[in-house]
This record gives structure tokens, sequence and C-alpha cells, in this order.
């Protein structure tokens, strides 16, 4: 077996040394009834890298894979180009293969990695701080919750309409366990987010309001109005960032005064991976950060003087405050961070202002030339790379029908919004460097044949 | 004791000899670089990525554009191939070498399972895409829950958790559901013993849960009369580890489990340390009802430096109506995914989602590779190699280190050190920083707490018999410098990038983000 170095002369030579005469001798401490007598009925035997590379590339081809069709999906996972260098640093062993940085004199590397990915992300959100990651998106959200509680003392947090349907599930479902009240809404198919609808439900009560920016639909409004109105009731403001390439064109929700910052991180350097692993992004003020959940990177110097890095602030976590801990997050998503870092360091300002011009000037040629088909409506004037279009007929079983031709058209509100009739003829659409003008053209002339 | 180098080669330091005083002009020593930060080499006009010509278009962002700098340094390829490269060699990995990291089993990470997990067609597919063109990956899920299932004789596999912890919180939340369904919503305490991981207590607080302790016995185990005697109307249920933090194997499990179902509780078990038992064990038959399996442990899926991991949670029958959602389905030659819409129909009794989107998809082709790589009979040797490893570190060790459960038997994975006998003012820290200098990553330390200055040695089925022979050569002359009270262990590493770091200023006075340094005259 290719993984395991030692030889059975090894083994025995071993037994002797410790005094055991076999390897059961090891296992005394299991009991009889519960030891398997030798490898587990029905499962195959040990395969040759050959077999096994055959089994999972056969698997593999049964998926239409993005880049192998015209592609318009996004809503909370977005296809970028992914320079060929991100993944080349991502698999040296030393960033692959290490551990948490837990003995920071020999973990530099990665320690400095973080500072840098914090001080990145702290920027792009606009924000005085960023930690060094969360699992993703969604689960940063409800942390982002959480921590609203505990700084303001209140429980009930409102919950934008145009925030991803899987983030205010997740959301749901841990409220129900901590007796958070949460104030939820469907979107609408209208030109503008819910802005004035939230500012509305401000009460003295409330912990937060969570806004999602661009939101699910595609659509940008100011924060800064309702950020006044969150303060005025000290609330505070979280901003969830689901497509960070927008902040390379638009404000960032610290400018505008939201308190914690929250994303997904995976549009830079990711990659889709049918969902995950993924990276959740977490920032807010500086006042704020001993509420904060995730591992802290900071700068600090060793015994001769020399700047080095640690994680800190480590009273917050569950290894040292177990259950009095900010949260219960372990392990993050550190090796997706440092893809987006490097991918945030080859663009740079420069970089990403023209990644973000392209997207943004594709989706809108894209809006407009989807918008001349006959039974297509564009229902946001304002966006990103991503906006939502009526349709004359309900958009999932369009979208099944686009797929069974190789085209992989958007996603449906159907699909987020099963049951909800109001939104069944939305379809979001994403547009991003990787779409070519003849991918809108094929989706086009689809579309046009099956509203027709 | 033989320092086991028979090559006869011996490293030269930066320190050796009258060149160890010498200084360079840039700080650096031959192959030790230092490197900047981004921020100080980098600008925001430099770019590394080519666009082409960028088109222009009135912009329809609702008068929002970002105008003010945003402050993010560009490099060029080569000049961030080469920073992140020389990042990279500041830090101890698998990859270079013994990584014994207690609890966390540093094991071997195949390349093919990078390669296999890179594959358009898992790489390159959108979460929300159609089901019909992912079949492919809803397979893999499949097969690998099949696998988790058969390894583990549970009922049920829930696969999105993101890892560990958020595994532990899964399972947490399905015996809260179970109990509210039966309505006992009065049970709010969770059991944990004090050697438990920080998230054990951590989670059940997340989920609302208040914790209380169970005691240990003198042998290091969950001390089951006691155990009995706090059990009652109140008690939701327990979190233990098996094999427990301490390397041991919970004789009793079977009887713990029993007794907590017989007061009408459930049994966590945190499956940290499952690589152990795989294939020799099966936690369902020692009565367990949610176990978390961290793919980035026993499925040698990479750490990363802190992630991503991934951590699906075996149900038992009484838990598997609670899972949450999504999960795979297959209904004839059909994969379906089970979402909100469906789950009504099929899996009424679920609390939910924990996550957007299906889970750590780039961990499970990662972990079907590795599993199909071993097949059955080489998980088993898996378990085997690794517990014979461990116990070989602990027994020649013990005449150097007190090792305060070697006494009683064998231990599993991972062999349990303490610093006691070590001089006043020598502890478990200098003897983890002597072994830097030796050329290894040190062990967990101070964990578990029910240990005087734990050392937490899990050498994991990955290594050879010379490199361990090394290593034990390595440790018993740290340990021996430290007993005889050597001074210099006291402020090692000497060798490594950097000496001690002072982690109280880094508390105390935070810097978390680059700040351009003021000038001095504006500062004045």
């Amino acid at each position: 077996m290719r993984y395991l170095p030692l030889t059975q002369p090894d083994r025995e030579a071993m037994l002797g040394v410790i005094g055991a005469s076999s390897i059961d001798d090891l296992f005394v401490d299991v009991p009889a009834s519960a030891v398997l007598d030798g490898p587990i009925a029905g499962l195959p035997m040990h395969a040759s890298e050959l077999a096994v590379e055959r089994h999972m590339t056969k698997l593999a081809a049964k998926n239409l894979a993005a880049g192998a069709a015209p592609f318009f999906l996004g809503a909370g996972a977005y296809r970028h180009h992914v320079p060929a260098s991100v993944d080349h640093i991502i698999q040296r062993g030393e960033f692959l293969t290490a551990y948490t940085p837990y003995q920071p004199e020999i973990a530099q590397g990665t320690l400095q990695m973080m500072f840098e990915f914090q001080s990145q992300i702290a920027r792009l959100l606009g924000c005085d701080v960023a930690n060094a990651s969360m699992y993703d998106g969604s689960t940063a959200c409800w942390e982002a919750i959480t921590m609203a509680r505990r700084v303001t003392k209140r429980g009930k947090a409102i919950l934008s309409g145009g925030l991803h349907p899987h983030y205010v599930s997740v959301a749901e479902t841990m409220a129900k366990f901590t007796g958070d009240q949460l104030v939820t809404a469907l979107p609408t198919l209208s030109p503008t987010p819910d802005t004035d609808d939230l500012i509305a439900q401000i009460d003295d009560d409330t912990s937060c309001v969570v806004v999602q920016y661009p939101d699910i639909l595609g659509r940008i409004a100011d924060l800064s109005k309702l950020a006044e109105a969150a303060h005025a009731r000290k609330a505070l403001l979280v901003a969830v960032v689901t497509e960070p390439v927008a902040l390379g064109a638009i404000k960032a929700p610290g400018e505008m005064g939201a308190d914690i910052v929250v994303g997904e991180g995976q549009s830079l350097g990711v990659g889709l991976q049918f969902g995950g692993p993924y990276v959740g992004l977490f920032a807010c003020s500086e006042k704020l950060v001993r509420q904060m959940p995730g591992r802290l990177c900071g700068e600090t110097v060793d015994a001769e003087g020399k700047r080095g890095y640690v994680l800190t602030l480590s009273t917050r976590e569950q290894h040292i405050r177990r259950e009095k801990a900010t949260s219960n997050i372990c392990t993050s998503s550190v090796l997706c961070a440092l893809a987006m870092s490097v991918h945030m360091t080859l663009l740079g300002e420069a970089g990403l202002r023209q990644l973000a011009t392209i997207n943004h000037v594709g989706a809108i040629r894209a809006a407009d030339r989807l918008a001349q088909v006959p039974g297509v409506e564009l229902v946001t004037p304002t966006f990103f790379n991503e906006f939502t279009l009526k349709l004359s007929k309900e958009a999932r079983p369009v979208v099944r029908k686009l797929a069974d031709q190789g085209i992989l058209a958007g996603v449906s509100l159907g699909r987020l919004y099963p049951g909800a009739g109001d939104l069944a003829n939305g379809l979001i659409v994403a547009v991003t460097e990787t779409t070519t003008q003849e991918d809108v053209e094929t989706l086009a002339s689809a579309l046009q044949e099956v509203l027709a | 004791m033989s320092t086991i180098n028979q090559s006869g080669w011996r490293p030269t330091t930066p320190e050796a000899g009258e060149a160890g005083n010498l200084s360079t002009f840039t700080g650096n020593r031959a192959l030790m670089l230092d490197e900047a930060l981004i921020f100080e080499i980098g600008s925001s006009q430099t770019t590394g990525v080519d666009f082409g010509e960028v088109p222009a278009a009135p912009s329809r962002l609702g008068g929002l554009e970002r105008n003010a700098e945003i402050g993010l340094p560009g490099l060029s390829e080569p000049e961030t191939v080469r920073h992140y490269t020389r990042l990279s060699r500041q830090n101890y990995a698998i990859d270079l070498g013994l990584f014994p990291l207690g609890s966390c089993t540093m094991k071997h990470n195949p390349r093919l399972n990078e390669r296999m997990a890179r594959l358009p067609g898992f790489a390159d597919i959108h979460p929300l895409a159609p089901v019909d063109t992912v079949q492919g990956a809803l397979e893999v899920i499949d097969q690998l829950a099949h696998w988790l299932i058969t390894l583990t004789g549970m009922q049920a596999v829930a696969m999105s958790p993101k890892a560990g912890a958020h595994g532990e919180l899964c399972g947490i939340l399905a015996i809260r559901s179970a109990l509210d369904a039966q309505g006992q919503q009065d049970r709010k305490i969770l059991l944990v013993p004090t050697s438990a991981h920080g998230t054990n207590p951590a989670t059940a607080a997340f989920a609302g849960f208040s914790v209380e302790d169970i005691p240990a016995t003198e042998d290091g185990r969950v001390d089951l009369e006691a155990l009995k005697a706090r059990l009652g109307p109140d008690i939701a249920g327990v979190m233990i580890t098996n094999p427990n933090t301490c390397g041991l194997f919970e004789r009793d499990m079977k009887a713990i489990s029993d007794a907590v179902h017989a007061a009408g509780g459930y049994v966590y078990c945190d499956g940290a340390n499952f690589n152990a038992i795989v294939g020799r064990v099966r936690p369902g038959d020692l009565g367990v009802d949610a176990m978390h399996i961290n793919l980035h442990k026993t499925f040698s899926t990479p750490h990363g430096g802190g992630g991503p991991g991934s951590g699906p949670v075996v149900l038992s029958a009484a838990l598997a109506p609670y899972a949450p959602l999504p999960f795979v389905e297959k209904q004839g030659d059909k994969f379906h995914l089970v979402e909100e819409e469906t789950a009504g129909e099929h899996h009424a009794g679920t609390f939910g989602r924990m996550t957007a989107f299906n889970g750590q998809m780039g961990m499970f082709t990662r972990a079907l590779t590795y599993i199909l790589s071993h097949g059955a009979d080489g998980l088993r040797q898996v378990a085997e190699d690794s517990v014979l490893n461990a116990n070989y570190i602990l027994r020649s060790m013990t005449d150097v280190l007190e090792a305060p459960f070697a006494k009683y038997g064998p231990c599993m994975h991972e062999a349990i050190f303490s610093d006691r006998g070590l001089p006043e003012g020598l502890s478990t820290i200098d003897i983890a920083k002597g072994l830097i200098d030796e050329g290894y990553h040190p062990m967990t330390v101070y964990f578990p707490l029910v240990v005087h200055g734990a050392m937490l040695v899990e050498p994991t089925e990955t290594e050879s018999k010379a490199t361990l022979d090394q290593f034990i050569g390595a440790f018993r002359s740290v340990a021996a410098r430290a007993k005889n009270g050597d001074p210099t262990i006291k402020t090692a590493p000497h060798f490594a990038p950097r000496r001690r770091l002072d982690e109280t200023l880094a508390a105390r006075k935070p810097v978390l983000a680059w700040k351009a340094p003021v000038q001095a005259e504006a500062a004045e």
C-alpha cells in the first residue's frame, strides 16, 4: 500500500520493543464484541492510482463543466478566471500540508499571509479589521447576527428580502435553537431593494439589520440611510457581500456605515467546486474586535526584536474560553483565503478595477441584448455583474430545457424560492469576464425559441 | 543515545563557529530569506494580470461608484510567485517531515487527491446547476456517504457540515431536535469531560445547552459510575471523544451509551480520533448516536494551514430523521438533491440547513479518492500502523518523560506525556521549542487540560520506522537537556526563521491590519 511505509519486519521489530506479541495486543481496550475480524465486508480492497483515477474520471465526466457550456449562473457563487499561479502557490506543500499556525516560529509563512489577507479584506470591505476567514458566506452571516446580539444585548435581527435565501435558511435553522428572533421577507421583482421597509421595521429591540449588497437579484442600493436609521436606534448594520469583485466598482459597505461586513470570497481565486470549500469573510470596526469570531493574526516582535506574526486575541476562542467562546469555530478556510489573497495580489487595485469594469460592462451588454428577446423584461435597473430577468413563462422549466440543450442559463427564482408564485418567472443571470459575446447570443436565441 | 544520523552528515547551523556572529547586508542567511509585506513591495498601479482591452459604457451602479482609493497593492506575476514561495519556506509542513500534533492527525496528503479534485467535472460545476447536469457530483457524495456509513456502522450521514466543529453542531442540533420532538425541552445539559477539545463545550453553548463536567478515572477514562449518578431528566446527553484526547480507548463506551440511553439521553461521539480505529471498530456497535468525521484528519484531505476542513456526521436511526438539508437521494438510477422544497415529502423532521449549497465537494472528491486507494483492507492497516507507531514512541520515552497512563496499558494513535520532573522554570513549552531546532514540528502542548504540561504525540501511519527512530532520538535528547536544566533550551528555538514571539504584546496592543507608516514630519 503506497501510503504506508512500515514493512512487515519493521512492524515485528516495533512490536518487540513495545513488548506486544501482536497488533491485537494494542487494541486490548476495545471490547471483543466491537472488534471486527477482518476488513469490513461489502467494500472493495485497495486499488492502484491508475484504477482510482479511472473511477473518478468517469464520475467527473458525468457532469457538465461550466467551462464546457455557455454559462450564466451566479446567485452566491461566481465563475471567474483564476490565474495559473494561484493554483501553483496553494499547491506548494508548505502551505497545503501545514496545520493551523500554533507554533509561530515555524509558521511565519501562513501567519504573514493571514496578516496580508486580513489587511486586504479590511480594505476591500471598507472596515478597520478582518479575521483570517470563516467557513463560507452563509455561516459568516449567522456569526454576524450572533455577534450583533452580543454587542447590543438584543435578540431581534431584521433580514432583508434581498439576502440570499440559503443564508436566510441557515439563520432560521440556528435561530430555532438559540431563541434569536428573525424578521424575514421574500424579495419582490421590483427595481429597488427593500431599504425603506427595513428602516420602518427597526425598533429598540433590534440588534441588527442584515442586508445583501448587491442583493440576491443583483440590485445595488446606498446603505448610508439604512446605517443611520440603525444607529439612531443603537442597532448595528450587517452588510453581506457575495460577489467581492463588485467592490472594485462600487463603494464598500464599511464606507457607508456598516458595522459588520461579511461575505463569500469564493469568486476571487477559489473556483465553483459545486459549493465548497469556499471562504467566509468577516470584518468589523476596531471597537468591536473583541466580540469577533474566528482566528485573528497580529503583528509582534520576536526575542531579537524582529517583526513577526502570531495568532492573537485567543481569549475569544473555544480552545481557551470553551463554553464562553464567541464561536465554536476552529478549522476555518485558510487555504482558500490564501487563494483569494494571491489572486488579489496579482490583480492589485488597478487589476481589480479593470476586472470589475469588464464584468459590469459585459453584464450591461448582455442585459440589453437579452431584454430585446420577446417575452423578456429586465427587472433591475442597477446591477454589477448579475441582473434579474422576468420571463413570460415560468423560469425553472425554461432553465431545465436550456440545460438539455447544453446551455446553463442562470438561476431561476423558482429554484431558490419554490412555491413563491410571484417570483416564478424570475431568472438571475450572471455575466463575468469568462462570458463571451457568443455565449450571450446563444442564450438570447435559445431563450427566444423557448419563450415563443 | 545515537543521533540516528547514519550518513554522518551534520547540519551547518547559522550559529556554527565564528560565522555565527557575522551579519549580512540583507539580513538574510543564504536560503533563509526574509520577505516584506505585499503592502511594502507592491503598488496600486502594478498588476500581474492582463485583460486586453477594457470596454467602457455608462455605468448602472446607482451612483455608488467607488472613487476613493481602495489601497490594494499589486505585484507582477514573477514578484507574486516569489513572494509566496519565500513565505512558504518559513512554514513547517507534513511534506517536510514528521508533524506529530496530537489530535490533529497530520498524515500524508496524497497528490492524486489534488489531481482528482481539479478535474473540471468536479472543480468547475456550479452548486445550483440543474441536477441533471451534475449527476456525477451527486454520485461522488452518495459513494462517499456509503463508505462512511459502512465504516462506522451507522444509519445515515449528514454530508454538509464544513469542518469538525460544524459537524459537532450538526450532531448536537439533531439531538436537540429529537428531544424536542419527544417533548423533552427540559433536557438542557450536556455532560462533557474536562479532557474534551474546546469545540465541544463551545458547540454545546452555541446551540443553547449548558455544560457540566464528567469526572475521569485515574487511568484517564470517563468515570462510568459518576456519570451514571449524574444522569437524569435534565440531561440531554453526553459528548465523548473516543479514542479520547489522552489517546486512550474508552473501554466502557458501550456501557456509557446504554446508561445514557436508559436515562433518555443521546450519545455524541467526537470522531476527531477515528484514525485509530477506522476499519477495526465501528462506532455504531458502541451505541453512538452521532459522530463527526474530520475528512481533513482520517481521510487525508489537506489542512491548508487551518482549513478548509469537512465534517460529515454519521447518525443513528434515532437521529437520522432530523439530519440537515440538503442531502443526496437515489431514486432509480437518478440522483436527487433533497432541499427545502422536497423535504416535506421525504424528510419532514429535518432541523434545516446549516450552510449554503452542498457541503465541501472539493474535500469529498479528495476523501473518496483516498478511501478507494486504501480500500477496506488498507484503511484497517492505517489504524493498525497509526496505533503501532504511537505505542513505539510511548515505550521508547517512558524512561525519560512521565507518561501518566502508560502503566495502565497501551495507547491508541497518540502517546501522552507530562512535564513533571522537569526542573523549576522549565516546562513543556521548552521541550516543544527545542524540538523545533531539531527540525520537527512540536507535538500538541498543554492539551488535554487534565495532564500537567501535556505533550500529546500523534505520529500517524505516515511515518517509517527510520523516521520514528530519529524523532525518538531527538525527543530524548531534548527531554534530557530540559531535565538537566540546559539554559539554551529556555531560549529555543535558535535556528528557526524567528525566535520566540511576544504573544503578550500582540494581544495587548493588537495590530491586525497593515497601516502605512506615518511620515516622521507628519507625526510631529
